[in-house]
């Protein structure tokens, strides 16, 4: 079993990395962007005799507790089989 | 008075802060490696600048998680003094110590040059030799010392007097341009509730001799020393 996790700043909080790689993606050329907003992604590898249930509530402390601060970011937890 | 050092994977201004408190603040002082779990004889312990876990996740994340932390938290409880330097209030701000968080910094570029800040709130250990509104000339050397926190936060911040340093002009004027890293409301160090507990991003152990600059940081180190003495006579 794996579960996935997504952090991503709070839309309140200003990012300045994602201005950077929007301003190089302009300088590229590509056109029509409106923003861009850097997150960050996890993958958990789980032990298999965990049930869904009891993966999604143990990753979401892991995600609320270390993954993310809570102060300027949000989470979200994926669990999925295989 | 004992004050200790604590020393994470990565930390890199430890011995700075040993060399001003054997050198200038003249008190006993120890390396505290951060798998140790007592602090019981330590007055003062301070969380020292540098890079603790390479900055993984978020810089000071990691060493939030370190098990001398659960003890560090105990002892800013019973009222000992717990002082954050740079990637130290990183680290208070992380483990809950302090409320907030601190971003990438809004110009995005590692900010490293003597900046002013000026006292607001004379009233705390770490600043009760000096006086509201005096400017003080303190290097920065960081890349995630922009301060945010939400409405509420802020406001109990201000309202409570916790926001001890804010970063301006040489005249003492907050000023954007005085701000080196986008921190909400130009602040550069704030404390705890209980005031016992202080994080700044500047390094005033890194101002404490002429040779480097400055020695305004003395004067911080000054009160935190005479808080302990007045701190030890009370029990």
């Amino acid at each position: 079993m794996k579960a996935k996790v997504y952090v991503t700043l709070k839309p309140s909080v200003l990012d300045p990395q994602g201005k950077a790689i929007h301003h190089s993606v302009e300088l590229m050329g590509f056109e029509k962007i409106a923003d861009v907003r850097q997150g960050k992604y996890f993958e958990i590898a789980l032990d298999n005799s965990l049930s869904a249930d009891e993966a999604q509530t143990a990753v979401e402390r892991i995600a609320k507790d270390v993954l993310a601060n809570p102060v300027i970011e949000d989470y979200r937890v994926e669990v999925v089989n295989g | 008075m004992k004050f200790g050092v604590i020393v994470f994977p990565g930390s890199n201004c430890d011995h700075d802060a040993y060399h001003v408190v054997s050198k200038h603040v003249g008190q006993p002082v120890d390396f505290i490696w951060h798998k140790e779990t007592d602090l019981s004889g330590y007055d003062a312990v301070i969380v020292p600048g540098g890079f603790s876990y390479g900055d993984y996740l978020r810089a000071g994340a990691l060493a939030s998680f370190s098990p001398v932390m659960s003890a560090v938290k105990n002892f800013a409880a019973e009222g000992k003094f717990v002082f954050g330097i740079c990637n130290g209030f990183q680290i208070l701000c992380e483990s809950g110590l302090l409320p907030g968080a601190l971003m990438r910094n809004a110009g995005l570029h590692f900010a490293c040059k003597h900046v002013n800040i000026r006292i607001e709130n004379q009233n705390t250990p770490y600043t009760n030799q000096l006086e509201n509104g005096r400017v003080l000339s303190i290097p920065i050397a960081h890349a995630e010392g922009n301060y945010v926190c939400d409405d509420t936060t802020f406001n109990d911040l201000e309202e409570n007097n916790q926001i001890v340093f804010r970063y301006c002009d040489e005249n003492g004027e907050s000023t954007p341009e005085s701000n080196p890293n986008g921190a909400r409301s130009n602040i550069a160090g704030i404390c705890n509730l209980d005031r016992n507990v202080l994080g700044m991003m500047p390094h005033p152990e890194r101002a404490c001799e002429e040779l480097l600059g400055s020695n305004d940081g003395r004067d911080i180190f000054r009160s935190l020393t005479h808080a302990i003495a007045s701190n030890g006579s009370r029990h």
